[in-house]
């Protein structure tokens, strides 16, 4: 099978996006377009006592100027966040109330306080600047530690102290026991840097209502647009589902921050039908900076105890997570239950206890960003490894050798049982191919050209495909998190896939056809993937958490058996002959050893003419699935960081980097090793360039590219990619693991533990800037 | 934004302080000032245009004069809008000494900016603060004394 589960084939929407012929939200245009320019405030704390918009209004081509007294007086409501989290006392998640327009206060620079309606963009921008608003400054709480602080400024008024929930995973009376029997213990205070997301295509909508119909379409920048018509409807009051279509055209890479329904959706499809024109609304990157949701943003102490043999004992965590000014859909999650259940990365830990304590400040609501919860989880556990096995003088790959889970299924404290997986084989792959045996050599060569080489490791395991819905909402979970696919035989034998999942970046239009070019024997050419509009896919989950592999694949599998199933039938029919004798191969449904055959179009053809069908069979030939995996998949792997620091400018260089991945099958090798490259990447980017800062004002003071470094080519190596494909996952039918996060969940503490190799000292924050890598040796002599 | 400086002034102190009380005289030194006008005794609007690196914009700001000690200190805070390029706010102490003829004028200054200016500018307002300060001081010194100040 050519272009089979496996192959290589290149993207197919690669031809539309290297041409410039993507289509793109911005690049919509409609009859009736007018543009929206939000007023934003330039204070991170403040009472709104005022809005002058006369001067505004008085502009030639503007149209309206809206304020959220109007768009809450028209019964919008507020944005919520969809996982509820239960604090240890019992008491529920302290949520703010957070209006699409700020009312009455803005509590953060960039919250948007009124919308300006002209007829292009450019006068919709000039005209917001001339919106005069009157605020009373407020004490600011730009950081954790300035919210948490006695007498801090109240953020809301429902959230005493500032503190959203006190919430905690695992059983603490144990874990302090296992600290106090072991024979060591060490302590690490970690703070997780907070980061920008930094999509490529901007966030960008366009609202228009019929009045006719009472029905709105949006075209939005969205990951998952059968959630946000849900949640514009359920919750913000736009419209009933049936009166609003969500589209998500092609989309120029989310990482998490195009998951959410931002103010900017809603206020745009309010707007369309206030103006009754069609609105439009672009991001610029000085905005996107401004209001995208950031990612990370952690504060954290842990000890871990380990007894004699290098075995751990007890692993006890206490972090202080940064929320921003409002709780986004999924930032109650992010900290809680996609962080804790991944602290027993690779080992086998009897005892952990995980408390999470989430604050309110001025500053833009974090929520997740590629990964969500396990890069901070991963960059705790692999930081504590590594950290442990100097204070211990082992070699680190040795102490976590020693405490690997090597017996499946493994039922860990933290909720996660891991279905399948082969630790040590994937760490050996990964030392003999960055020939971890020479680097004694290396370093000593290194020495001699005056730079300082270090190796640091990380075995990280991570969990995609959250699931199963049943207990993810008894952990809290709004929605359900199972997939939908239909596959659509046509008449003349090409197949859709409508599948419930998204593609922003991902490749879904090549690998969704290549498992259905692999079941059905067909040229991928003869498949496409519908996705991203619900007037025309059933309703699904979207994409995010690296899950399209491995919950919207499986769909698409449940309905091709479906599928397959009447194929056999409608041949077994028509050539008089036993389905169980039918095979399906090289364009043909045939019967097995014999010369009797139809071509696959003409079943196709026989279903929908219904002229000669089974008695009881009903005409047609497309079939919908729905799939609730009864398990998270676990992909892991180990990356090996080598690199070289020069000790008079701090300097470092990625010499090398080696990644051996468990991503169970792998539908598409090429498109993998891509996902791969991107989340080491960006991993790469968390540890040594990425720092989104806010002053102690509030105010963002690296809000361009000329402030906030991400990496470029030459910053990064060329990688050592290799999988391990012989444990795949046993809860979905492809046995994909997921491989879209595992490189920026895995790579942070491989370069930290490189550099901190080199350096000789443990004391080095995220991002290891030159600055800070000089500063770390100075501070170490 | 914290910010402290020393000139000397070859007049004497009483002409340093009433300069620096007189309208006319801030308008003709502040760096990109458009506009100054009283409203009291000790205060004033202005309007003054900056560009600090690639964001440009004209300030719509109140002066006021406080801790008054004629002749020899107050303190000068302003706080100035500029639309959708933020604000920037700030207050400076000056003290003037006597040294024979010759004044020495000493400052401590704080300055904050907020919204875009912060976001795009804040690499680049320290050094464009202590630029504007030392302009305003060698327009005041060129204004007071007809000469150059003397180099640093």
């Amino acid at each position: 099978m050519k272009d089979g589960i496996g192959a290589p084939v290149k993207r197919k929407e690669d031809k539309r996006f290297t041409t410039g012929k993507g289509k793109y939200t911005d690049d919509i245009r409609n009859d009736n377009q007018a543009y929206a320019a939000f007023v934003r405030s330039p204070y991170a704390h403040a009472k709104v006592k005022g809005i002058d918009t006369s001067a505004a209004m008085a502009m030639d081509g503007v149209i309206d100027v809206l304020n959220g007294q109007q768009l809450t007086g028209d019964g919008i409501g507020n944005i919520i966040c969809g996982w509820a989290i239960t604090s240890k006392d019992g008491s529920p998640m302290n949520m703010g109330a957070w209006s699409a327009l700020a009312t009455e206060k803005v509590r953060y620079v960039g919250d948007a306080v009124a919308v300006v309606i002209a007829e292009t963009q450019a006068l919709a921008r000039i005209a917001a600047e001339a919106v005069e608003v009157d605020y009373e400054e407020l004490p600011v709480a730009a950081h954790i530690e300035a919210a948490m602080a006695d007498g801090a400024p109240q953020i809301h008024d429902n959230a005493p102290g500032n503190q959203i929930y006190d919430w905690e995973l695992g059983d603490e009376a144990a874990t302090d026991a296992g600290l106090a029997n072991a024979a060591h213990v060490t302590t690490l205070n970690i703070t997780n840097n907070r980061l920008s997301p930094n999509p490529m295509e901007p966030r960008s909508a366009i609202a228009t209502y019929d009045d006719a119909e009472e029905h709105y379409t949006l075209y939005t920048t969205s990951q998952n647009p059968h959630v946000a018509r849900l949640v514009l409807s359920a919750f913000y009051n736009v419209a009933p589902e049936h009166k609003l279509r969500v589209i998500a055209p092609d989309v120029g890479g989310g990482f998490g921050a195009k998951i959410y329904i931002y103010p900017e959706e809603i206020t745009c499809l309010w707007a369309s039908m206030k103006t009754n024109r069609s609105i439009k609304w672009t991001s610029d990157r000085s905005e996107a900076f401004l209001t995208d949701a950031h990612g990370r943003d952690h504060v954290t102490t842990a000890h871990m105890g380990f007894d004699a043999d290098g075995k751990i004992t007890g692993f006890k965590i206490d972090t202080l997570a940064n929320i921003g000014a409002y709780m986004s859909l999924f930032s109650s999650s992010v900290p809680t239950y996609l962080y804790a259940p991944l602290m027993s990365g690779q080992y086998n830990i009897q005892n952990i206890h995980c408390n999470v304590r989430t604050y309110y400040t001025n500053t833009v609501p974090v929520d997740a960003y590629r990964g969500a919860g396990r890069p901070e989880a991963t960059y705790l556990v692999e930081r504590m490894m590594e950290t442990a096995a100097r204070e211990m003088g082992m070699d680190p790959a040795e102490l976590r050798r020693r405490n690997f889970v090597q017996e499946f299924p493994h039922q860990t404290p933290v909720l996660m049982q891991y279905d399948a997986g082969d630790f040590p084989k994937i760490l050996q792959m990964a030392q003999d191919s960055a020939d971890v045996s020479g680097f004694a050599a290396r370093k000593a060569e290194a020495a001699k050209r005056g730079k300082l080489r270090g190796l640091g490791y990380s075995t990280f395991i991570e969990a995609c495909g959250l699931a199963p819905s049943k207990a993810a909402g008894s952990l809290g979970a709004g929605v359900g998190l199972w997939e939908s696919a239909e596959v659509r035989v046509n008449p003349v034998g090409s197949i859709e896939i409508l599948t419930g999942s998204h593609s922003h970046g991902q490749g879904h239009e090549t690998t969704f056809a290549q498992i259905v070019a692999d079941r059905f024997d067909l040229p991928v050419e003869n498949v496409s993937i519908v996705h991203g509009d619900t007037d025309k896919v059933q309703f699904g989950m979207g994409t995010y958490g690296s899950r399209s592999g491995p919950v919207g694949m499986s769909a698409v599998v449940k309905a091709m058996d479906k599928v397959e199933a009447k194929v056999k039938k409608i041949a077994a029919h028509t050539l008089e002959a036993s389905e169980d004798d039918i095979v399906i191969e090289g364009g043909e449904v045939k019967v097995a050893g014999t010369d009797k055959s139809m071509a696959w179009h003409e079943v196709g053809l026989a279903a929908y003419v219904a002229h000669n069908l089974p008695d009881d069979m009903e005409p047609g030939l497309k079939e919908t699935a729905f799939f609730d995996p009864v398990n998270f998949s676990f992909p892991s792997g180990a990356f090996i960081c080598e690199v070289e620091v020069d000790p008079e400018t701090g300097e470092t260089e990625i010499v090398n980097f080696t990644s051996a991945d468990d991503f169970g099958t792998i539908i598409n090798p090429m498109i993998v090793e891509g996902q791969v490259h991107g989340g080491v990447t960006q991993g790469i980017g968390q540890a040594m360039l990425e720092q989104v800062v806010y002053d102690d004002d509030g105010q963002l003071l690296n809000g361009s590219y000329m402030d906030y470094a991400m990496p470029r080519a030459a910053d990064v190596p060329s990688y050592s990619i290799s999988h391990h494909e012989d444990s795949p996952s046993p809860n979905n039918p492809l046995g994909v693991k997921g491989c879209g996060e595992a490189g920026a969940i895995g790579a942070p503490p491989a370069v930290i533990n490189a550099i901190t190799d080199a350096i000789g000292t443990n004391d080095l924050a995220m991002p290891a800037t030159p600055q800070a890598v000089w500063n770390a040796i100075q501070a170490a002599k | 934004m914290e910010m402290t400086g020393s000139y000397r002034i070859g007049a004497p102190r009483e002409a340093v302080w009433a300069a620096l009380n007189d309208v006319d005289v801030l308008k003709l030194c502040i760096p990109g000032c458009e506009e100054i006008e009283q409203t009291s005794p000790n205060t004033m609007t202005a309007k003054v245009v900056q560009k600090i690196g690639p964001v440009k914009a004209k300030f719509d700001g109140a002066i006021e004069l406080l801790n008054i000690e004629a002749p020899a200190s107050y303190t000068i805070q302003g706080e100035g809008q500029g639309g959708v390029a933020g604000f920037a706010k700030g207050a400076a102490d000056v003290v003037l000494t006597e040294d024979g003829d010759e004044t020495v004028l000493e400052f401590m200054a704080k300055a904050q900016v907020g919204g875009k200016l912060a976001r795009l500018g804040s690499r680049l307002i320290d050094a464009t603060a202590k630029k504007l300060a030392t302009k305003f001081f060698d327009n005041f010194h060129n204004h007071l004394t007809g000469t150059d100040p003397p180099g640093d």
